[in-house]
């Protein structure tokens, strides 16, 4: 049942600009439904940068496809996902294309199947500027050189004209963020921008997400499971593990002092780069559970270190236990 | 770990003719692997990483031979696989064993769990009989962390993370001096990978195999390797001991990889100098003359351009292929 | 699915796995044009099987009383009788032995010859393969029905002469599909897995390839014999076909036919039988494609 959100208050500087209110996204399939979503609440506020932290199966995309109408054929959300006081979820076709790629874009993992091959990159690009922005040919292909220019693809007038596989991972990518920003949307939601790229291109588009945030201001949402990508781009961070938010908070707060054990579980199971850990890292035990078999209470509860009875009979809440924390969890520490 | 290399490896080459025809003889030729050495030792787990287009998985198949135009010695306890007839290479693979990258689709989907166990064992021990096979297949199982009443269900009724202790099983059944793992952590979920990495290494303990982890992965390599050895386009610009890797790489690539590596740090990650690389590396087909790696080289000079340069020692345990190493 | 949470508890149950073969199955019989066909094929055959005991009257014998009679129940002649006077009851389900009998044994002919071909040929690739598939080519660009006429010829009218011709002319089709099969399955990282780990090549072809284009083979299977059955009928409808007084559907078509006018009956019925069961099996086949289209997984 949607409530009020309990989410914390947002740490940035301008008003809420995405508020999302008990999502509930459930897909049928020929086994029965299954909720891939499960009463999801947070709140982004203008130039904030969020990130939604997660395994397969923790629903960390469906909450943005859900948000963008993006879902598969067989899913439905419901719930409020307000953006400047419009439920996304409410909006027909036609005003929900006015927010979509014109003040909430999105950009997604593979960049390969993410952009028409068939197409130029200038076709691609000067598309979405005429039909959001009303922009002419000759406007809309300027405004895209500056734009290539300014991801810092190099001989943007020349590469224009170029087809999608004439381009490198890396680049490819970047004419994904061009596009995306083009419109100078309010919202930028990045999922997994980053996984399908070398680390070393990978450090070049994140620098790129840092500078492009800085200079215009915009709100980062990024999805991602790479925690070391999160600690540098994020300010705040929402963890998911089956459908449910588990933990948000602060990103110092997450990173230094989780509270639910999955967090923690898995930034003590991670191998670091800059320290020698012990011999034996310290794993969590079982796998991400079935969704379609969650059993009852926690949905944590089989590979939880701190499982007590009520685990097991009572889903616990997310509830606020400091300015700016929530947890979901009967045995958060302090 | 000072006995002699069970695996020595000599001036590897893997090159794929490109665009050839059937009235052209191709041009181009495609250097995947250009020219690596290096030894191991029993019980040693040498890292390789790199990033896509550096020939890391192609090493790794071309050592085992699972590939055609391979050039260069491997010599496999004191014997060059290349030079072996095939039924001699095939008896060979009794020792030397492979693990992939995506756990599904490396298992056939029509045998059960049990038989693709097993198969490594029905092929080299065709005298055992199938109550001892079966004994033998749930004792790996449960080594590995599988439950052994499951040995008759197939492998889609397993997880990601599951799978990949079947390929596991099969690997280790006939108990192999070296295992060669190609990216076996990349396709599962973060929570799940810290579990298979310990498994390796638990693995590796009880039985001193020699593993050779590929990985893009610096974090995962770091954990589990002695040694590793950085390649860039098919060539190695570094080889060293796991710690001078990561406390004083010399070469500059190696020096940008590692600083690229985002950390789960936020105070230090907002806080670091990144070294950022240039550009993108050079294609393949067309690459640079001398150092491969002079076109995005902050210290790169004329002699780069001239003379491709080896690996020389940069101090104990350490290795480095730059002009430059020590500026 | 908790992980090792390994108590040594003795020896517990053994799971039973949950082949594809068992999806599939189950699949299949959600679809009902199938599972009709099924059953109708199925009384069929289990006619045909039974034919002496089903049919009042022998199929060779001529009742000179009942020349060209219409369907009669009282006297027994539940389809009526030819221009010979034989009942056509008994004639049309003793047609069913030959004419299904063909189907089947051709069409398992070439499922032998043509999977073992076709795999091993996409298997070990190379110049084997394109010599291989030069030999298909060139029986495939033979005629057919000048390849039957001369083993008639030769060895005159006999039934095994219908299985082998035909038999030795469906396995090309068979062979060229199981060979695209095995080459994209080549390609799959389980196969390189069984090289990695020293499986002969003639082994990887037994247990990994063949099972893997079964799926494919079987609804072709379904597909041939129609195709083989046809193939009977029109050869027998040529007159090269089995021998009197043995009869087959394409016999008793092609005698059907020219007495359409007079006696429709001698036509009707086993062109009935003959529509039904490729309807049949062509149902099934389509059925068994969807139920093996390894969609979920």
């Amino acid at each position: 049942m949607p409530s009020t959100p309990r989410t914390a208050e947002t740490a940035a500087t301008g008003a809420a600009l995405l508020e999302v209110a008990g999502l509930d996204t459930v897909f049928a399939t020929p086994e029965g439904e299954v909720r891939a979503v499960n009463e999801v609440s947070f709140t982004v506020a203008e130039g904030e940068s969020l990130g939604v932290v997660g395994e397969s199966g923790s629903g960390k995309t469906q909450i943005f496809l859900s948000i963008m109408g993006l879902l598969a054929a067989n899913g439905r959300a419901s719930g409020a996902a307000r953006f400047r006081g419009r439920n996304m979820l409410e909006l027909d076709r036609a005003a929900l294309n006015q927010v979509r790629g014109n003040r909430m874009a999105m950009v997604f993992q593979d960049p390969m199947t993410s952009l028409n091959p068939y197409l130029t990159v200038r076709r691609q690009l000067t598309e979405v500027l005429v039909q959001h922005k009303g922009m002419s040919e000759g406007a809309a292909l300027a405004a895209a050189i500056a734009m290539l220019k300014q991801v810092q693809i190099p001989e943007a007038e020349r590469r224009i004209e170029m087809y999608p596989h004439e381009f490198s991972g890396g680049m490819r990518q970047r004419v994904m963020i061009a596009m995306a920003l083009l419109c100078q949307p309010e919202v930028l939601i990045a999922d997994e921008p980053t996984t399908a790229l070398d680390v070393t291109v990978q450090a070049q588009i994140l620098e790129l997400i840092g500078e492009l945030r800085r200079a215009s201001h915009t709100a980062i949402i990024l999805i991602t499971h790479d925690l070391g990508v999160v600690a540098g781009l994020c300010d705040r961070v929402m963890v998911m593990y089956a459908g449910r938010t588990v933990e948000e908070g602060p990103v110092r707060d997450i990173f230094y002092s989780p509270r639910h054990p999955y967090t923690a579980g898995l930034l003590h199971s991670l191998p670091r780069l800059d320290e020698t850990k012990a011999e034996r890292l310290v794993a969590i035990p079982g796998q991400p559970p079935n969704l379609q078999r969650l059993p009852q209470g926690c949905a944590f509860q089989d590979r939880c270190p701190r499982c007590q009875p009520l685990c097991r009979s009572e889903r616990p809440m997310l509830r606020q236990i400091e300015p700016g924390r929530t947890v979901a969890c009967h045995r958060a520490e302090s | 770990m000072s006995a002699a290399p069970i695996l020595s490896v000599h001036d590897l080459r893997v090159h794929f003719p490109i665009g050839g025809g059937l009235l052209r003889r191709s041009k181009k030729m495609l250097k995947a692997v250009d020219g690596v050495s290096f030894d191991l030792r029993p019980g040693e787990t040498l890292g390789l990483v790199g990033e896509s287009g550096c020939g890391k998985s192609t090493l790794g198949r071309g050592l085992l031979r699972l590939l055609p135009n391979v050039a260069g010695r491997v010599v496999w306890l004191g014997q060059d696989l290349a030079k072996m007839p095939p039924e001699a290479l095939r008896q060979r693979r009794h020792d030397m064993q492979i693990i992939f990258q995506d756990p599904l689709a490396s298992l056939n989907p029509r045998m059960t769990v049990g038989e693709i166990i097993a198969e490594p064992l029905r092929t080299f021990h065709p005298e055992l009989l199938p109550t001892e096979i079966k004994r033998r297949v749930q004792e790996m199982m449960t080594k590995v962390g599988l439950l052994p009443q499951q040995i008759n269900r197939y492998p889609h009724e397993f997880s990601g993370g599951q799978c990949q202790r079947i390929g596991i099983a099969r690997a280790m059944i006939n108990n192999p001096r070296l295992i060669v793992c190609d990216e076996p952590v990349s396709a599962l979920d973060v929570s799940i990978q810290a579990q298979i990495v310990n498994l390796l290494m638990d693995l590796q303990r009880d039985t001193q195999m020699a593993l050779i982890f590929i990985s893009h992965n610096l974090s995962v390599v770091r954990h589990i390797s002695h040694r590793i050895m950085v390649l860039y386009l098919g060539r190695v610009v570094e080889l060293a001991d796991r710690e001078l890797i990561y406390s004083s790489p010399r070469h500059p690539y190696t020096q940008a990889l590692i600083s690229a590596v985002p950390l789960p740090d936020p105070d230090q990650e907002r806080q670091r100098r990144r070294v950022v690389l240039p550009g993108d590396p050079p294609s393949p087909l067309d690459p640079p003359s001398g150092c491969l790696f002079r076109t995005r080289c902050t210290r790169a000079t004329d002699l780069c351009a001239r003379e491709a340069p080896t690996l020389v020692p940069a101090g104990p345990g350490q290795e480095v292929a730059c002009h430059h190493w020590d500026r | 699915m908790t992980e090792a949470t390994m108590t040594s508890a003795a020896a517990p149950e053994e799971f039973v796995g949950r082949s594809l073969w068992a999806d599939a199955g189950r699949r299949l019989l959600r679809n009902r044009a199938a599972v009709a066909s099924i059953i109708l094929l199925s009384a069929i055959t289990l006619a045909a099987v039974l034919a002496p005991y089903l049919s009042p009257h022998p199929y060779d014998e001529v009742y000179w009383d009942f020349i060209a009679w219409p369907p009669d129940l009282e006297n027994g002649f539940y389809f009526g009788t030819d221009e010979n006077g034989r009942d056509l009851f008994a004639r049309t389900l003793y047609g069913a032995r030959v004419s299904l009998m063909v189907g089947l044994l051709a069409t398992l002919v070439s499922l032998v010859i043509g999977v073992l071909w076709g795999a091993s040929a996409g298997f070990i690739g190379g110049r084997v393969d394109a010599t291989m598939m030069r030999i298909v080519d060139i029986l495939y660009s033979l005629p057919f029905i000048f390849f039957v006429i001369l083993l008639t010829v030769v060895f005159g009218r006999h039934i095994v002469l219908m299985y082998v011709a035909i038999g030795a002319v469906s396995w090309l089709d068979m062979s060229r599909i199981v060979r695209g099969q095995a080459l994209s399955l080549k390609r799959k990282e389980f196969i390189e897995a069984a090289v990695a780990g020293g499986v002969g090549p003639f082994a990887i072809i037994r247990r990994h390839i063949i099972p893997n284009t079964l799926g494919p083979v079987v609804v072709y299977m379904t597909l041939t014999v129609p195709n083989v059955i046809l193939t009977e009928s029109f050869v027998s409808f040529l007159g090269m076909g089995v021998q009197e007084p043995d009869t087959s559907w394409g016999v008793l078509i092609s005698e059907g036919a020219r007495t359409m006018e007079t006696a429709w009956w001698a036509l009707v019925f086993p062109a009935i039988f003959l529509a039904l069961t490729l309807f049949c099996f062509n149902f099934i086949g389509d059925g068994l494609r969807d139920a093996l289209d390894p969609k979920d997984r």
